[in-house]
Order: C-alpha cells, then structure tokens, then sequence
C-alpha cells in the first residue's frame, strides 16, 4: 500500500534505500548529509541490517565494499570534502565491479566552504574525481519525491552494471521537507543482484571480454573467488604484463555502461519541442529554471528545459540533438559553469552559450534565469 | 596419501610468488596456512583481505575468498566483510607501511572496536615493494632510500600500538621461529575479537643490502640476538632487555565482548532480530 508523508531529500534518500533493500550503510558525519546516517542507525537494525560509523570517509567507503563482497546491499552517504575522500576507493568499486550506492549532498566548496549552504560544485568531481579513466554513473535528483525515486534506482542501476552509482543531492534539497507518495512493496522495481548457478570450480566472477555483467557470488557462499583493483582476467586474478589485458578490461568497464545507455540514461524535456531557448539545468535548481521557462514562455520566448536526471553518463544524444535546433543554450547552475563546459561540446559556434551560475550558497531564483533569458533573447 | 596442507590452501596455479629470493613473506604465508588448516576452519568461509605492499600479495596465492583492496585500507574493507557476516573467518595481511602508516587510523580503529580480524602484520622495517624507503617501523639510523643519512624517526612498536589501542590479542612473531610464528597467528585466528601479530621478518633485497647485513640467512639470524622470548623477558632487568624485541604472546584478553556480537544485541534491541 502507498502512502503519502511529508520528509526531508536525507529522509527520502534513507527510506528510497530501505526500500531497494539497503542492509548494510557505514558513514562518517558531515553536514549536510548526516541525517542519512542518523536515520539509518536507527531504521536498519530495526529490520536485521546493519549500520557502521566508521573512523572517517576512506573507511566508509572500504566497509561499504567489503560488506558488499560479503554480499549486502550497501551505501554510504557524505558531502564535498567526504567525496573527495572516498575517491580512491570508489575507483576501486569500479575496477572491482563491487556494487554500492554514494550519496553526495553537495555543500559550497571547494574545502570546507560553507557547510549548510547548497552548491553544484562536485559534478565534476562526479565525472573525474578518481583517478584513470573510468565510466560514472551519477543521478540529480530535483525534488523530495525524486531524492526517494533515484535513490532506488541507483541500487538498482549498481546491482545490474555491478558499479558504484552516486547520487547527487545538496544542502537545500537535503533539508527541504516535500510530500513524497511513498510506493507500496513490490509497486517499484528493485533488481537483485544476479548469483552464480554455476558449480563453483567453473566460476568466473568477471566477464572482461565483452560488455555482459558476471554474476556475483558474496564471500562465504562457496565460491572462493577473487577480488582485486589490479587489472585483472576473468577468474579476478591480476594481469600486468599484458597489453591485451590492459585492453579488455578497459573495454569492458567503458562499454558495460555505453552498450546500455538507453537502460541507464533518463533526462526531462519541458517545452522543448520548438525550444529556441535551451536551457539546461540539473538537480534543485532545475525546477527554478523550469519557472522561468513558464514566464518566458508567457512572455512569447521560446524556451524549453533540458534536465538530466542521470547527468553521469550525460544524455548526450538527445542534447545534441536539442541543441542543434536551438539558436541559445543557456545554463541554470550553482557552481563556476560546469554544465556550461559540457554544453560547450555540443554548441558548434552556430548558437550562443550563455551559463546563468551563481555560487553564493543560495538556490538562484526563477527572476534571475528569468531576466537573463530576456537578455539572451 | 593426505592431501598437503599446502595443496589444500595455495593456487599452485599462481606460484611461483613473485617475492625475491630470501624473503620472509613466504614464511608467513606457509605460517598462515598452517595456522588456518590447524584452526580447522571452514575453507569456504574463510575471507583474506590484504592492501598494497609485497606482503599483501600473499592474498594472491591462498586458495580461500580474496580481498586485494587498495594501500592502507584493508582493515576497513575486512571490518564490512565481517560486520555483514561475522560467520565468516576473516583474516587480514598487510605490511608495516600499509598498516601503522597509510592505514594506521583504520589499524587503532579496528583494535578499539575490537572486531573479530586476525590481522598479520608482515613488518620488514621498510618499504619493499616501492624500492625501500623508512616505514614506521624502521630502526633508527638505518639507511634507507628516503635516509640515505641515516633513519632519523622514531619507529612504532606495532604491539604496544596494538595494545594500547585495545587489541584484545597482540603477539609477536619472528620469520626466524616459524613454528612459534604460526602458533600466534592460529591463536589469534582462535580468539574472538581484534587480534594483531606483529610478524617480524627481513627484506633482503633491500633492507638488508642498504644496511649491508649479509645474506637472507645472514638477516635471520641476527634476531637470535635481536629477540628474547617473552618468557625471558620477565627474568630480564631493563639494562639487560635493552633494545632487543620481545617475541611471543603479549596480550590475551577476554575481557572486552567482541563488536559483532554487541551489535547482534543491538539488532534484538532495535526489534530487528529475525528479521536479516
């Protein structure tokens, strides 16, 4: 049975989890994203899972990869600083092909900025914070509703692709209370993770010659298996001295993620179908830049929003496509321009680039998107 | 015939190990197998966990779960392995790099916890696999790549590190005394909570030829001097233990309940049990 109760986005993230079956989250304290961990301390062991606050974030995100390999449904959660902190080993979860769910709640930055402020900044660090080259996926929740919604696709999206996925929240959404229709059991999808059926002398944990996911078997189930960040063949044992090696496992990683983009990527249009405006605006702010799209529309200008929901990997294709019919692609976003230099990929010179940022540690205003829609016009 | 203990636990797949002649990393490993085959566990649901470093490729070789995480952290992996299922015989092995410098938060973390891991610290006093540089543990004015003026920082000792952060197992064993080796490491398999062996070995390659101290076997049985056991220890006044490593069982404690437990109890307090 759904129901309907009023949260804040930490709230609604924690419960999103519980809900795709989280059962295990280690984290350290870090505003604005403790409430994550204060509500799963008290939530998982009422329903036999565990919670673990850990000496800082680089042990959180280890705990969180070894409970994983012993086979619980993981998740940690932190802001800017803690994220910079998890970097190495969530580069690890990649290589590893090791399951797990990172909540960021982006705070003003870099440093420690402004710690109850909301800001855009970690989208890059998102894409790039960890070192060598490796696919991301990363989800912008806009709403309460959403913070619960993507929370579960993002358990979701780890099981499947067996990968880190992040969610990107921050410090005003995190905060924010909203009605969230909570779903009943069973009405969304939760995707388990898929289990050996293999005899264990016949396990292969990684599957580095094409894109498919191997199934995974968790520590202790019968499989003695063998996880490693080292470049690694199928039986998980690594390889160093191969070229070829080297070679497939890259392929593999890239492209488990490129060959199901359609599966993974999801982004919202809003008057976009004669959109000579294009904004593009992720996350929170989005829905202001969604306002001002309304006025401008009421003001004849046409304007239309382009919103990744999954902004890592970015819906590039579509967004392309936008653009190309676009004469003015405009950015709506709380940081230094980061979504402007990705829509710079995409505007060839035959449309105007106009980012609207601001990095004040407030959400900006509909009026002000609004007014700088007016002058781009 | 009786399968060797060493068939039943090492890839001979993967052997040869990729450690230098004269090594003690081999010594521990053989010490660990023993000790896992003599503590008759259940092979499947044993989980080794190591970092980075040379020692920590032993993971590599042992036909059980693996766990190669990255530099520093191996015992903040193992402490999610076990919390998730404490079922499991979860043992770590890490260097003395790895351990008291890079991951020595998660190292006096673990101990206070007191979580059920067998950690195996394989301490050669330096830096191996990076090409010899001073580690935590190295002895003063020693030479190594990064003191080619002598080691000019006070070495841990991992034990007391241990102990005072609340080990409620530490022992110390030498590459030298295997067998006495292998009796710590099984006993700290055998005691429920944080269990720490500070397993003293050499690196001939390296720290040995920097501090020209002969051959592999030359290194070996310099601890013959270098080591008095603890039984001998108590006998010995301060003057006449002076520098030298006390060896063999130093704390063993029950006092203190084991962190998987008292969360078990925190699960039937939240209303939880019954329910994972």
């Amino acid at each position: 049975m759904s129901e309907y109760k009023i949260m804040t986005g930490n709230e609604a993230c924690t419960r999103g989890a519980l809900y795709a079956g989280m059962d295990f989250f280690a984290g350290y304290p870090i505003t604005p994203a403790t409430e994550i961990a204060e509500l799963s301390s008290e939530l998982l062991p009422r329903r036999g899972g565990k919670f673990m606050q850990m000496e800082d974030e680089l042990a959180s995100m280890a705990a969180v990869i070894g409970a994983s390999a012993a086979g619980a449904r993981a998740m940690t959660a932190t802001s800017g600083p803690g994220f910079s902190l998890m970097q190495e080993n969530l580069s690890y979860a990649m290589t590893s092909e090791v399951p797990c769910v990172v909540i960021d709640v982006m705070r003003q930055g870099p440093c420690q900025g402004v710690a109850t402020v909301p800001a855009q900044g970690d989208f890059m660090q998102a894409r790039w914070g960890t070192h060598g080259d490796h696919p991301v996926i990363a989800l912008a929740p806009n709403s309460v509703s959403e913070a619960f919604s993507e929370t579960v696709r993002a358990f979701n999206l780890s099981e499947k692709y067996r990968t880190p996925v992040i969610v990107l929240s921050d410090a005003t959404l995190a905060h924010m209370s909203e009605k969230v229709r909570l779903p009943g059991a069973g009405e969304l999808e939760i995707a388990e993770r898929a289990r050996p059926t293999c005899p264990p002398e016949e396990y292969l944990p990684y599957n580095q010659k094409n894109s498919r996911v191997s199934p995974m078997a968790s520590f202790g189930d019968g499989f003695r298996w063998f996880v490693s960040g080292i470049v690694h063949d199928d039986t998980g044992f690594p390889v160093t001295n191969s070229p070829d090696a080297i070679e497939d496992s890259m392929r593999h990683m890239l492209d488990k993620i490129a060959d199901n983009i359609s599966d993974i990527e999801s982004y919202e249009e809003y008057r976009t179908e004669d959109a000579e405006i294009l904004m593009l605006s992720a996350g929170l702010v989005s829905r202001c830049a969604k306002s001002a799209v309304d006025a401008a529309r009421r003001e004849g200008i046409k304007a239309g929003l382009f919103r990744p929901v999954t902004l890592w990997p970015f819906p590039e294709k579509r967004f392309a496509e936008l653009c190309a019919r676009a004469k003015t692609v405009m950015t709506c976003e709380m940081n230094e321009g980061q979504l402007a230099e990705i829509a710079a990929k995409y505007t060839d010179g035959a449309q105007k680039l106009v980012p609207v940022t601001q990095n004040n540690g407030t959400v900006i205003k509909a009026e002000t998107v609004l007014k700088a829609i007016r002058e781009a016009n | 015939m009786e399968e060797h203990v060493f068939d039943r636990y090492l890839r001979r797949d993967k052997l040869r190990t990729m450690w230098c002649p004269g090594c003690g990393n081999g010594i521990v490993l053989q010490a660990l197998v023993r000790a896992l085959d003599e503590a008759g566990v259940d092979q499947d649901k044993v989980v080794v966990v190591s970092g980075v470093g040379c020692s920590s490729r032993a993971v590599n070789y042992l036909d059980t779960c693996g766990l190669h995480t990255i530099h520093g952290r191996p015992i903040a992996f193992a402490t999610g392995v076990k919390m998730e299922n404490p079922e499991l015989t979860v043992v770590v092995v890490t260097g003395d790099g790895d351990c008291t410098s890079i991951g020595g938060n998660h190292f006096i973390h673990g101990c206070r916890r007191n979580i059920d891991l067998t950690v195996v610290v394989v301490n050669n006093q330096n830096y191996g696999m990076t090409g010899g540089q001073y580690s935590p543990t190295t002895p003063p004015d020693s030479l190594t790549k990064t003191s080619v003026y002598g080691s000019y920082e006070p070495p841990f000792d991992v034990c007391s590190l241990a102990a005072g952060a609340g080990a409620t197992y530490v022992a110390r064993g030498l590459t030298y005394y295997p067998v006495q080796l292998k009796n710590s490491i099984l006993e700290g398999i055998r005691h429920r909570g944080f269990s720490v062996i500070d397993a003293v070995s050499d690196c001939p390659s390296l720290y040995g030829r920097l501090n020209k101290l002969g051959s592999a076997a030359d290194m070996m049985k310099r601890w013959e001097k270098l080591a008095v056991p603890v039984s001998a220890a108590k006998n010995m006044t301060p003057e006449e233990l002076g520098e030298r490593v006390v060896f063999g069982e130093l704390v063993n404690t029950g006092a203190r309940r084991e962190y998987t437990e008292i969360y078990s109890e925190i699960i039937k307090k939240a209303g939880g049990a019954g329910n994972d």
